[in-house]
């Protein structure tokens, strides 16, 4: 839309303190879905120049997992897997016309079910990192 | 009390005794005394009239209001005003804004007709929401009480919008009936039955305010996408048994087309902010399913 003028932060992503349910599950599936695509191409791209003999594979999966920052983001990755998963089935319940009164239960619950697998999951990464 | 029958009360004995010459001093001293007293009394009544009238309006609430107008050199640039307006019970945002246009600016515009949430003009952004301004109760509201134009939509002045857009997606979709066959009889009824007048009933609902096209964060980057309240508009035809099936088809192909029910990302902006209370997202759901239907065929 033409506007004349600034209406300030009226019409801009400033206005986030007011979104409702709908609208982070939305932010949060765009989200979770680009770092899931930057994910996959890393993966390709990573094993992809370690596939000269099985040592050189090991060396490189080895190493990785030996960095704490690796451990880390694999914990983050999981937090996004889980959470693109759960908002999915939740989608798919929308696109079918099941529940929609409890649309935002059903992000909260999601949200929440991330969160646990996630704090449920450090121990197994992080193990042996330190 | 009014003042009146102490006053003839005194009056009386001063009449009486006007023929006695030597008592006149007193009498007129003695009207003199009631006078003043009943002037005291006067000015008492009145400074506790006042004190109430200060009270009732110690109990204020404060409105800041979006303020624009093109053609004043002073209000070009967008600001707020604030206003301290005297709440009462059961005010709703549009009775305070009409209260401040009525007692402290006259100039302060804003479409408002019914104020019972049919005539579908007063949708304002209130405190962070699209609402209807006279719908919503002052006291649900945090202060101040921020209330601005509809987002996404031309402001032509103060709290008015331009509505053109909507209206014309609103008529993008055919918003009226086209019967196959009407009944033989000219004053004959066009029966719907119960079950499909239910399925259709809060889709009637719409008062076409446009709070859900502003509240559409899809309608706000996509200026050709119809919008909920046209999808709204379209299932409520294209739902209706008695609608001709030529026109269901076509309606549906309007509806399936690239800026159509696609672009629904199910966000329920719509629905959150509908004060009808109209399951926009729900209705548009179902729409896209009827149009995977009518092109997905395996039978």
């Amino acid at each position: 839309m033409s506007q004349s003028y600034n209406r300030g932060t009226i019409e801009s992503f400033g206005r986030w303190r007011e979104f409702s349910a709908g609208m982070w599950a939305w932010i949060f599936h765009k989200f979770t879905g680009w770092v899931l695509v930057g994910y996959l191409f890393t993966h390709i791209a990573v094993l992809s120049t370690a596939i000269e003999g099985a040592e050189m594979y090991t060396n490189t999966i080895v190493t990785l997992e030996g960095l704490l920052l690796v451990r880390i983001l694999e914990v983050g990755l999981l937090a996004v897997a889980v959470f693109h998963i759960l908002n999915g089935l939740r989608l798919l319940l929308v696109d079918l016309g099941i529940g929609l009164e409890s649309q935002d239960k059903s992000f909260y619950a999601s949200v929440i079910l991330t969160g646990a697998i996630t704090v449920a999951s450090v121990p197994t990464f992080i193990a042996g990192a330190f | 009390m009014s003042t009146q029958p102490p006053q003839q009360q005194s009056e009386e004995p001063a009449a009486e005794q006007s023929a006695d010459a030597e008592s006149t001093p007193a009498a007129q001293q003695r009207r003199e005394d009631k006078k003043a007293a009943d002037r005291e009394a006067r000015d008492k009544r009145q400074a506790e009239e006042a004190e109430r009238e200060a009270k009732a309006n110690e109990d204020t609430r404060e409105i800041k209001v979006f303020r624009y107008d093109p053609e004043v050199e002073a209000k070009q640039e967008p600001r707020f005003d604030t206003f301290h307006v005297p709440f009462t019970k059961g005010m709703t945002v549009l009775d305070a804004v009409i209260y401040a246009r009525d007692h402290f600016d006259p100039s302060l515009t804003f479409r408002h007709s019914c104020r019972q949430a049919v005539c579908g003009s007063d949708a304002f952004f209130v405190n962070g929401q699209q609402r209807l301004g006279c719908k919503t109760q002052i006291s649900d509201l945090e202060e101040p009480i921020r209330i601005e134009p509809l987002p996404h939509q031309d402001v032509v002045k103060d709290l008015v919008v331009d509505m053109d857009h909507f209206y014309e997606e609103m008529e993008a979709v055919d918003p009226y009936f086209d019967p196959d066959e009407t009944p033989d009889g000219e004053l004959e009824e066009q029966r719907q039955s119960r079950a499909n007048r239910e399925k259709v009933k809060m889709s009637t609902r719409c008062i076409w305010c446009g709070a859900c096209f502003s509240s559409c964060n899809i309608a706000a980057g996509d200026n050709e996408y119809l919008g909920p309240a046209a999808l709204n508009k379209a299932y409520r035809f294209a739902m209706d048994d008695r609608e001709g099936d030529a026109k269901t088809q076509d309606r549906l192909e309007t509806i399936e087309q690239e800026h159509g029910v696609w672009r629904c990302q199910t966000q329920f902006s719509c629905t959150n902010v509908c004060p009808k209370d109209i399951p926009l997202t729900e209705h548009i759901q179902e729409l896209k399913r009827e149009a995977v239907k009518k092109n997905l065929k395996f039978w």
